[in-house]
């Protein structure tokens, strides 16, 4: 959740987790203990199959760019990417420290730490 | 129960406006919705049901049906973006087969070029569950859809020049337009060479920006029967919700794999039978992609299927946008759908310009995608016919 008027996230219980170990360099998605399948972004009900009996899990820092593009009319240009885990989910992320000339589907990379919007933001640089 | 052939689009207009400066958007409603109801010939008391979505100001239908003067027994405010108008025109004929009024009135009106209201009703995306974990990264329209558009790049072997073809034939069809924003006509080579916008799309990718606006009024069959002009009928239609499967990500379909095939099961008809298509087109990936997930060509082959001019009114196979389309004659309020509708009736009437008009066009699908296709949007599909 965010303040509706500053666009900050407000305290969700919930997403405690989650905000506590980004500030780590950590990212955490969700598992479900029901259906077995990951998720994200993190909800406390599986979005797969309903059951509350979600926990979290740590991820591995590894990551593949299934798809990504570069705003060029923004000063500066910046990337926006899908990055699979080896966990099987993918997340809306950018690439960082790159050359935008250079990027590829398929390329991997690995997990970092920026602070933005006064939280700390997972995104990813190639290996 | 079915809507086929319980509701007929009896009225259509399009406001001609593309900058509205000095023009609140509340008289665009009221505009479209007297220029809609004389094209049918009926009168605004004869309003028993009204249908707007997020564009709409202040508190959506409340403040609309005040303003307005309308005496609605239904209401209904769906909000999908751009393919609202798409899912309204479905859910007047909902309405008038149950029973619930006889005479739907469907507006839109936006102001995105000369500054009013932010599209998206000035709902506050903050609320959204996805916010946190999304805005960060800034992702915007066009990027969303580039996302799109490089991995069905990367996955079917689709070009820049094949994309291109779509924005080719829309500046084909606009050229015939007085009321288009570009009217020129541009060839592959114009659209591949345009600034790169967000990769892999060009400038020339792109929709316009239109302020405007659009109504429609949907009637149940015996109010139909006794206007005058050409009869277009409702025969099927389907709806659905795409998004990113909780991380489980596949952005080369969109929500019309599954809308699409609900509207032709319901019509009784296939792909194959359509004369002409008004197809949602933000970009031209979201064309190339709409028409695959519709089943007008074999997925991945869009590309192929786009190209070579089969988009272009009596020269492909398939004629598209008549207009111009979002991509070169108007996007009202960044919401694209109302205008797909007004095309497609008035191909089926045989009023569309005569240099564009598709022979013999008894059969009509129009296609709204709404919201951003790299994460969550709406499909409609709307399959109508001359009746």
């Amino acid at each position: 959740m965010a303040d509706k008027k500053t666009g900050t996230p407000v305290a969700d219980i919930a997403l405690q987790p989650y905000w506590d170990a980004a500030a780590r360099g950590k990212l955490l998605i969700k598992h479900c203990q029901a259906c077995g399948r990951n998720h994200y972004y993190p909800r406390p009900l599986c979005p797969h199959c309903f059951s509350d009996k979600t926990e979290w899990l740590e991820t591995s820092g590894e990551g593949t760019i299934y798809s990504w593009s570069v705003e060029r009319r923004a000063s500066p240009p910046y990337s926006i990417a899908y990055v699979t885990l080896p966990e099987g989910v993918s997340l809306l992320t950018s690439i960082v420290d790159c050359d935008f000339d250079n990027l590829s589907v398929g390329q991997k990379v690995t997990l970092a730490f920026e602070q933005r919007d006064g939280q700390p933001t997972p995104v990813f640089r190639p290996v | 129960m079915t809507i086929k052939g319980k509701a007929y689009i009896a009225g259509i207009y399009e406001h001609p406006t593309r900058k509205a400066d000095g023009i609140s958007l509340a008289q665009i409603h009221a505009d479209v919705a007297r220029g809609a109801l004389a094209d049918a010939g009926l009168s605004r008391d004869d309003v028993d049901g009204y249908f707007c979505a997020g564009d709409a100001p202040g508190l959506g239908p409340m403040s609309m049906v005040e303003y307005l003067g309308l005496k609605p027994r239904h209401v209904d405010s769906t909000e999908t973006g751009g393919s609202s108008y798409v899912i309204h025109a479905a859910h007047a004929a909902e309405a008038i087969a149950a029973g619930k009024c006889k005479v739907a009135l469907v507006t839109l009106a936006g102001k995105p070029r000369s500054g009013g209201a932010p599209p998206g009703g000035g709902r506050k995306p903050v609320d959204s569950p996805d916010f946190a974990f999304e805005a960060p990264f800034k992702p915007t329209v066009l990027n969303l859809y580039a996302i799109c558009a490089r991995r069905h790049m990367h996955e079917f072997g689709t070009t820049a020049e094949q994309l291109a073809w779509v924005k080719v034939a829309a500046s084909q069809h606009a050229q015939h337009n007085p009321h288009a924003m570009l009217r020129d006509v541009v060839t592959v080579e114009q659209v591949v060479s345009s600034p790169i916008v967000a990769d892999p799309l060009h400038r020339l990718d792109c929709c316009v920006i239109s302020d405007g606006g659009g109504a429609l009024v949907i009637v149940a069959p015996e109010i139909a029967a006794t206007l005058k002009r050409p009869k277009v009928r409702i025969i099927g239609a389907g709806e659905a919700m795409k998004n990113v499967n909780g991380g489980l990500v596949d952005i080369t379909y969109s929500g019309a794999v599954w809308s699409g095939p609900a509207a032709f099961a319901e019509a009784g008809v296939k792909p194959a039978d359509i004369k002409y298509v008004s197809i949602y087109d933000s970009f031209t990936i979201t064309v190339l992609m709409t028409l695959e997930d519709l089943g007008f060509c074999e997925k991945g082959k869009g590309g192929r299927f786009v190209a070579d001019g089969n988009l272009i009114s009596g020269v492909g196979k398939l004629p598209f946008n008549t207009d111009g389309g979002g991509l070169c004659n108007n996007h009202p309020g960044n919401r694209g759908g109302m205008t797909k509708v007004i095309e497609a009736v008035r191909q089926l009437r045989g009023e569309a310009h005569p240099a564009v008009q598709v022979k013999n066009c008894d059969l009509a699908l129009a296609h709204g995608t709404g919201g951003f296709l790299g994460t969550r949007h709406g499909s409609a599909t709307l399959i109508m016919e001359r009746a």
